[in-house]
Formats: C-alpha cells, structure tokens, sequence
C-alpha cells in the first residue's frame, strides 16, 4: 500500500492540502506474469449502520482464500475497502483500491453503494463481481465490466412463493390469509414491488390481506405487529433487516400472536445474532433466501473454512455469495490467463461453473452480467442453526409446520 | 469589478490564489481516478459549504437541515429528466426554483414566528426528516428503493449539455460551480444586500432601527442558499446516478455539508473551501495511513471516523473562528480576514 | 379493527413514551443550565446502554438494578465532558459548540463500533416475554416496568432541583447566569454539574431502554433527533412538560401507525415539532421566554 502524508507545513498549506489529494496514491500499472497473485478489491460497508453485514461478507471474502488455494486457482490478494455505509465514500473507496492495483472489484451488499460501485468500474474498466444487490436496475444499465451472481428482487419474491407452496403441499395445511409485514428500505420496496406483481400470478392458497411498511430506523414495532395480528392471518410474510427482526420477534411473543409460522422472505432472522438472542422464540422461522446447498461438496469446504478461521460466527447468505464472487475472479483469473481487465472481463462473461456452493444450477452470466440460475431455499431455525427444509432435494432437516405456539416452547 | 476585488487582495495572496487555480485547472493531466474523485468530492463540498455559508455566513441564519435543499434540487432534476428528457440545466432551474420556494416558506414561517438560533436550526431539521420520510414513500421517484438515472455508455464521450460524461468532465464542472459561487459570494458582499446581512448578522435589532427590513432580506439569503444548494444536488444526481432517500435527505449529509464551511470559517469567502481542503483530504488520508495497523491484525472498521471526529474536535478547541483567518495570518496576507 | 387493539397501543405507546421524557429530560437540563444543545445526546445514550450491557454480561445485573451504577459513570463523564472540554468554549457562537458536539459525537460511534462490533447486543431477562392481562389490556411487563423506573427518576431529579442547595443554585444558574455570578456562584462548576446531571438522566434512559431495544452503535441518531422533538413539543426546562411530550409521541406515533402506515409514523413527530414551534414556541408546558 502505497504510503501517504499529510504536509502541513506553514507556507505551503493549501498546496500541501491539495498535494495529498492529488499525489495520495501514485498510480500503478503493472502487467501481471501468469502465477502472480490476483489482487481483488473486496468493499464492503464494514463501518456505518451495515457494518454487521459488510463484515459478514469481508468474512466470506477471507474464508474464501484458503478453499480456491486448495482448489489449484492462483493466489489471491484481498484488497479491503470500505464504504462506511455511505455511496458518496463507495466511490473514492473504489477508485482507491482500483489506483493501488487491484484488478477486479467484489462488493458491495448495500444496492447504492453496488451502483455507484459499478459506474466506477464501469468507468476505469475494471470487473466488477456483485456478490450481493437486489435491485433489478443495477444490470439494466447496459455495463460491460458489471456482473451480479445475486437474484434480482423478483426472482426472490417468486421462490418464496414457490417455497411456501412446496411448505403447504407437504404439511397439508394451507392458510387462508397472509400479511406481509416490509421494511420500507431499499430492499424492503424492491420485495414489495415484486410481491404485487408476482402474488396474482403464484396461485396461492391465500390472500394477502395486508401490506404493513415501517421504518428501517423503527425504535418499537409494537404498532406494526397490533395491526398484523388484527388481520387474522395465519401466516406472517415478513420482509427484515436484522435489528427489527430481533424486535417484531419479541413483539410478537408479547402480544401472544401465534401464527402457522413466520416466513422470512430475506434476512435478518438466520443470523446468528438473531437466534442468540432469542434463544427459543428464534425457533422455526422459515427464511426464504437464496443459500447454500449444504449436498455441494465445496459448501461443505466453505463451512469448514470459515468455521476454522472465524469459530462462532455463522455461515449465511453473505458468507457464500461473497465466497462466489471470489470464486468467479479467481475461476475468470485461471482461464484468462491474465489479469488484464479486458481478458478478465471477457473470461467472467464465459464463465461456466458446474461446481459451486450455492443453491444454483452452477454459475454462468447472461449479456447483461447477471446470474439467474440461483434458486430460493426454505431454511428453518432450530436451536442456535439454520438447516435447509426446502427444497426437499437438499434438505438438511424436516421441517416443523405448523409451528409450536410461544407459551408451547417454555 | 473582479479586477478590483483583485486588487484588494494583497499581491502574496493573487500569487497563491493563481497558482492554486492553475494547479486545479491542470490537476486532471497529472491525477489519477482515485484523486480526481477525492478532488471531486472536495468541491462538492467547497461548493455545498459556500452555499450553506450565505444563510449562516452572511445573514446569521443556522440551518441544519441543509441536505432537504440538495435533495429537493437532486429528485426535481432527476425526474425531470427521466420522465420528461428535460435537460439537467434546466431541471437545476427547476429544482432551484423549488428549493427557493421551500427555503421561503420555511423562512417564512420560522421568521414570522420569531423563531431564532437553535429553535430555527431544529426546525431546519424537522423539515428535512418530515420530506426524507415523504420520498421514501413518493413511488414516482422510485420510494426508498431508489431512483436510477440511465448510464447511457459508460465510457462514452463527454456530453456537457446532457451532463453525462466521465469524471475529469465532472471534475471541470464541480470547479466551474466553485469558482463561480465564490466569485457570486464576493459580489454579494459588497454589495448593499450583502451590507444589510452582515448588519442583521451583527445586531438584528440595530438593523432594524436603521430601516432594514429584516425579514425580507433573511428570506432572500434562504431562498438563495437554497437554491445554489439545489443547483448542487442536480450536478450530484447527475454525477452519482442514483437516489436514495435515507442517503440523500440525512442529517448526516447536512452536518457533512457545514462541517467544512465552519472549520475552514464561517462568514469568510475562503472558508469553505479551505475546510473543504482540509477535512476531505483529512478522512482519505486516515483511511491510507491507518491501512498498515490491519496488518498487524488491529481491527480497523470504524477506526478512520473515530480520529476524523477527535481532528474536528482539535480543530475547533485551538481554532475557534476557523482555519482561514489563522492561515491568511501565516500565510503572511495580513490586513483583515476577508 | 377491535377497540382492545386501540386501547393496548395507546398505553404501550405511553409508557414507551414515558422513557423517551426521560431521556429528552437530560437535553432539556443540559440546553436550559449549559445553553448547550447536546448533539451527542443519542450517542451517550447508547454508551449507556453498553454500560449495562457489561453489568449484565460481568455481573449479571439487571438493568434496572444497573440504573444507579450506570448513572454515576455517565454522570462522571458527562461532568469531565463539560469541565476539561465544553466549559472552554462557552463563549464561542451556537455553531461552533455544535460541531464540537457533532464531531464528539461521531467519533462515540465509531468508537462503539470498535469496541462492541456491529452486531445488535440484548440482555436475556427472564421476565422479558411476561405480559400483565388487565381487563381487555394485555400490558408488556418490561414496559410497565420501564414506565415506572422513567418517572421515578423524573422525580428524583425534580426534587434535587426543588430541594437541594446545589439543584437551586443550577436552576439559578439557568434564570440568570449573570445573576448568578454577582452572587459568588462558581459558574463554571455549577455548568459541569449540570451536563452531569442531564447525563445521569440519560444514563437511567439508556437503563431502561436496554429492556427493550437492542443496543447497536448506530441507534443514536435517531434518539438524538427524538429527543429534539419532544423537548420542544413539551417547553424547555419543564420537567412535567418532556413526560407529558414522551408520552404525546409515543402516543400518536402508535395511533399513527394504526390508521394511517406504520412507516409515515415518525413523520408525525417531526410534523409535530413543527406545528409546535410555530404555534407554540415555548411548547405546550413551558413559559414564553
């Protein structure tokens, strides 16, 4: 890393100032032999209110390391750059890395941050591997350099149904009525777009009786749950972050509203955090959402990789959709035979990988940049883990539907 | 004119000031992305800060709620254009116009009802959080998903009439606005709408005893604020691509915006751009610099805002009327802050 | 939508409500005595809420049982705070002991960040899920208890003002700060106890928050904001004045989300505020100035 100071001295102030910004990092332009490192920018927002996710994905990002060495792919080099949460920083963060020589970019969870991300690469034609970012335009742009192994919003929504009626078939119980309770966040809008265009053509059992929105910054969601157990439904939809997932939970256990069961279209309720700090009432949510399949070999190498190197936290959607996208450059890395941005964009376009970690018919990418093969796991908690129920092909577990009532699990 | 407001510049201080500007117009030759959009983001705010610095600066207004202004700027040019194709230059009159407006009736409101000092900065705030939650939920502009400009070709050419193009274009535009507002500010200052702020700004009541009409020209500093405010918003839309409420309307923007103008000084011409020059610099340099101690294994994520905060705290304990007046003594242009 | 519904949400948004007083409480003391708006007012919250955390891992305190403990600490460093830092710049304009704040401020974040990690902490109490069933109420016992905890330390600290030496002299202090130093007050003492005094508010606030939110470093801005609103809605320095406004909000943020989205409902408080600042400046308990 290229080493900067901040010349402050009497007289030469403001051309010290502008010095810093201008000298801070001296360009680098090296052509990599073949068997030199990939250096890989990973960014993620692992300060500001994502912070708990982007260090997630750093996490999946690291434990990736030693299973694509173990693999026979070339060495790789994490680059970590950070967006504190904010889209105005994620683009001096990539620029950053970009100057001190990295030759593909992985990030960045949050889908604005993703998108200003992407006009960077875009821009210094430097591939860019979404690991994570819902919002359908990110790929609509017309980019070259830009690739997305992540469903879109719909595709999300349209395996959650897809889930619950496999859910429904098994158990022979089909509810009547369903609320869906939605963050009103980027994520949050995205999903409940697609769930008023995806709803009426899924034939489902039930009718969804209400759309409650709240406020990603919601301090009590008291109010949203009174109104979600006044519906009657017999199935809560919800769409979380991690924070209000925690507080709906408890809400509901105080209300005494008890469902068939809450099914998580998202995340919030498989993380560790989350089960740890309900201990019992965190059992059984069933989280609909793109995952691991836990039959893959190279999940299993995954898991134990980062069991070993982070022992405590959990793998999840972050961890393996960043894990993929570290795949994707160093797989594009061997068969382009450089790390030359052209042949490295050129190779992730070709990419074809059968054996992967995800839940997913393999990694390949339309003309656009993006992966639609990646299908929707029903996953349920029991006891501090999240084990795959659906589809019953890969399940790890029976499910549990119906769920036990509150009072049921003292 | 400008060559007289020249001439009241000491000749050590038209030196500097000439070689700074050379060296800013040539930067883009010698740079590379990564400063470019460093020096990008420091005009953004050298520019947001001169705005924010009329109504503060000059008029004696605190505004915390600046962020309502940009944004009302950022979504009108936007949607103008991705609705109606109308052209950004355009839409940053249109977005102006609406974001005078708002500054208006908010004036309006806080100054009929003799709400001052903290009271109206607090009330600044409560409008820009009442409309962050109303475009989170406007689905025209694309809610709290997020409004998206189209990216037409990336790598294309630069189109200034469209404002589409690379950074380096977007570089030349952020300086042109600097300049340009700079240069608007020390018109205003010596002219007779500028004396009649800084006479409010000194003793409201002694300004209203010699005749001034005190609430009109407090109107007239929002208003104009506001709507320079917005102009920048339409330039960051159109540079950035994308909206997102919660990021565009946050308080956290609106502290960003004022930071630089009152460290650099608050009611001086050079301030904000010199608090501009600092604190941007500032945060990038610490994120270099800290970078070493994460191979020592040091968790860092969060260590860079932890020593950006402790810097301003520094800077305001030993600088208490901004950097800018202490430097024009060191940089040996005595004879009066200007 | 059943009446039950109605009547559950109005007292669970009051007693909710009741803790949002009290931590507007330690902004009302610190602007109305310092002439401080306490722009880091949500971020010490948070360090409070940490600090119980830490009582509840290490000693297996209960939050509540924590309130005192958490108090003298946030009561030391809100005196150090004011003493070794703020007192220097009491004459610097509004401004200025702004960004002081709002740099202090981020760098408590951050801080936090660091320390805690990112992700959402809790302490498990057994009692957390219990509910009191009243007639057609269903009432969440750790609200209850929140709810009384709020208004006996509001009264604690009405009868310090009210009673003691020191408490009068602060209000003195606030009146007529030149008033005061006529006659002999040590001012800048009497600012230090102050801030103290608004952060101890603010430490029981933490407390008690802890029962039911998760503690993460970047609650603070929303608090700080919330706190801004119900300080003005209920009148500066009237201490009946920020419960009553706690209580207000914390109401018709529940009606709100009820009839209308539960996503608009913090709309209402600011559209709140504002109707307030223009109609009634002083808010609705507090004198004209």
């Amino acid at each position: 890393m290229p080493k900067t100071r901040l010349p402050v001295t009497r007289r030469t102030f403001i051309a010290g100032a502008s010095a810093t910004a201008l000298t801070g990092v001296a360009p680098i332009r090296r052509s990599f032999a073949q068997g030199a490192a990939l250096k890989v920018g990973v960014i993620h927002p692992s300060s500001g209110f994502l912070a708990q996710i982007g260090q997630a994905c750093n996490r999946g990002a690291q434990a990736a390391l030693p299973v694509l060495k173990d693999m026979g792919y070339a060495n790789i080099e994490i680059m970590l750059g950070d967006t504190e949460s904010n889209p105005d920083v994620a683009r001096a963060a990539g620029e950053r890395l970009i100057n001190a020589g990295a030759q593909l970019l992985v990030g960045a969870f949050d889908s604005g941050q993703t998108s200003t991300l992407a006009q960077v690469a875009e821009q210094r034609g430097i591939p860019l591997v979404i690991n994570i970012a819902a919002a359908p335009p990110i790929t609509e742009q017309g980019y070259k350099f830009v690739f997305r192994n992540f469903p879109r919003a719909p595709g999300i929504v349209a395996g959650t149904f897809e889930v619950q009626k496999q859910l429904f078939a098994a158990s022979g119980r089909s509810p009547s009525k369903c609320v869906v309770l939605h963050v009103n966040d980027t994520f949050g809008t995205a999903m409940r777009g697609a769930f008023g265009g995806i709803y009426p053509r899924m034939n489902m059992p039930y009718q969804i009786v209400d759309y409650i929105s709240y406020d990603p910054q919601a301090r009590d969601l008291s109010v949203e749950v009174a109104k979600a157990k006044a519906t009657g439904a017999e199935i809560l939809l919800a769409v979380s972050r991690l924070n209000d997932a925690m507080l709906l939970t408890r809400e509901m256990v105080k209300q005494r509203w008890e469902p068939w069961g809450i099914v998580a279209a998202g995340p919030g309720y498989y993380e560790g955090a989350y089960m740890k700090t309900l201990g019992k009432n965190g059992n059984f949510v069933i989280s609909t959402v793109p995952w691991y399949d836990p039959r893959k070999p190279l999940a299993q190498r995954m898991i134990e990789a980062h069991q070993k190197m982070f022992p405590g936290q959990v793998v999840d959607t972050n961890t393996v959709f960043t894990f993929e996208a570290m795949l994707v450059a160093a797989d594009a890395y061997k068969r382009a035979g450089s790390a030359n941005p052209q042949a490295l964009a050129a190779a992730i376009r070709a990419t074809d990988i059968k054996d992967n970690a995800a839940l997913s018919d393999g990694i390949k990418f339309d003309a656009k940049g993006q992966n639609d093969t990646v299908r929707i796991a029903g996953i349920q908690n029991f006891d501090g883990d999240a084990k795959v129920v659906f589809p019953l092909s890969s399940a790890e577990r029976n499910f549990v539907f119906p769920v036990p009532g509150w009072q049921a699990r003292r | 004119m400008i060559k007289i407001w020249l001439a009241e510049i000491p000749p050590r201080g038209r030196l500097y000031l000439g070689l700074l500007l050379a060296a800013l117009l040539a930067a883009p030759l010698f740079i590379d992305g990564y400063a470019l959009s460093v020096l990008v983001l420091v005009f953004y705010f050298a520019y947001l800060g001169q705005a924010w610095n009329i109504m503060m600066g000059f008029a004696g207004q605190l505004s915390l709620g600046h962020a309502l202004y940009f944004g009302l700027g950022a979504y009108t040019g936007a949607a103008l254009y991705v609705h109606f194709g109308l052209s950004p230059w355009l839409g940053m009159l249109a977005g102006g116009a609406v974001a005078a407006a708002a500054g208006a009736a908010i004036g309006a409101l806080g100054f009929r009802f003799k709400i001052g000092g903290v009271y109206f900065a607090i009330l600044t705030i409560a409008f820009a959080e009442f409309t962050r939650i109303l475009f989170d939920h406007w689905l025209w502009v694309g809610g709290s998903g997020g409004f998206f400009l189209p990216v037409t070709g990336g790598r294309g050419g630069n189109d200034l009439l469209g404002l589409r193009g690379s950074p380096t274009m977007f570089y030349y535009v952020w300086l042109a606005a600097t300049i340009g507002v700079l240069i608007l500010c020390r018109a205003l200052l010596s002219s007779r709408l500028g004396y009649f702020w800084l006479a409010i700004r000194e003793d409201q009541e002694a300004a209203q005893a010699l005749g001034i009409n005190t609430f009109r020209y407090k109107i007239f500093a929002v208003m104009l604020s506001a709507a320079l405010t917005a102009f920048g918003g339409v330039l960051y839309a159109f540079y950035n691509n994308n909206l997102f409420p919660s990021a565009i309307f946050s308080i956290t923007r609106s502290i960003d915006m004022l930071l630089g103008a009152i460290i650099g000084g608050v009611g001086t011409l050079m301030g904000p751009i010199i608090g501009a020059f600092i604190l941007t610099p500032l945060g990038e340099a610490l994120t270099v610099l800290l970078e070493p101690l994460r191979d020592l294994g040091i968790k860092l994520d969060g260590i860079k805002q932890v020593f950006y905060g402790l810097c301003v705290v520094v800077i305001v304990v030993f600088q208490r009327r901004g950097v800018w007046p202490w430097l024009w003594r060191k940089l040996g242009l005595d004879g009066g802050a200007k | 939508m059943p009446i039950e519904v109605y009547l559950n949400q109005i007292a669970s948004g009051a007693l909710t409500g009741l803790i949002y007083g009290l931590s507007a409480l330690g902004l009302s003391v610190i602007f109305g005595v310092c002439k401080i708006v306490n722009f880091a007012h949500g971020e010490m919250m948070v360090i409070a809420m940490y600090a119980a955390l830490l009582a509840f891992q290490w000693f297996g305190l209960d939050p509540l049982v924590s309130i005192p403990l958490v108090c003298a600490l946030l009561f030391a460093a809100g005196y150090a705070l004011q003493a070794g830092l703020i007192n220097r710049l009491i004459d610097v304009p509004d401004h200025m002991q702004f960004i002081l704040l709002a740099a202090i401020a981020i760098a408590m974040v951050s801080g936090c960040l660091m320390i805690f990690g990112p992700n959402a902490q809790n302490v498990q109490l057994d009692y957390a899920y219990d509910s009191y069933e009243i007639g057609p109420l269903l009432l969440d016992k750790v609200r209850v208890l929140a709810g009384i905890a709020a208004i006996s330390v509001a009264g604690l600290l009405a009868a310090f003002f009210r009673w003691t030496w020191i408490g009068k002299a602060i209000c003195a202090c606030g009146d007529n700060i030149v008033g005061a130093r006529v006659t002999g007050l040590n001012v800048k003492h009497l600012f230090a106890l102050a801030f103290g005094l608004g952060s101890v508010c603010i430490g029981a606030a933490g407390c008690i928050l802890l029962l039911l939110v998760d503690v993460q470093p970047f609650l603070a801005v929303e608090y700080t904001l919330l706190a801004f609103v119900v300080v003005i809605v209920g009148g500066l320095g009237s201490l009946t004045g920020a419960l009553l406004a706690g209580v207000l909000i914390g109401v018709s943020e529940a009606l709100a989300g009820l009839f209308i989205q539960p996503s608009l409902k913090s709309m209402f408080s600011f559209g709140l505020l504002i109707l307030v600042l223009l109609f009634r400046p002083q808010g609705l308990v507090g004198k004209r100035a």
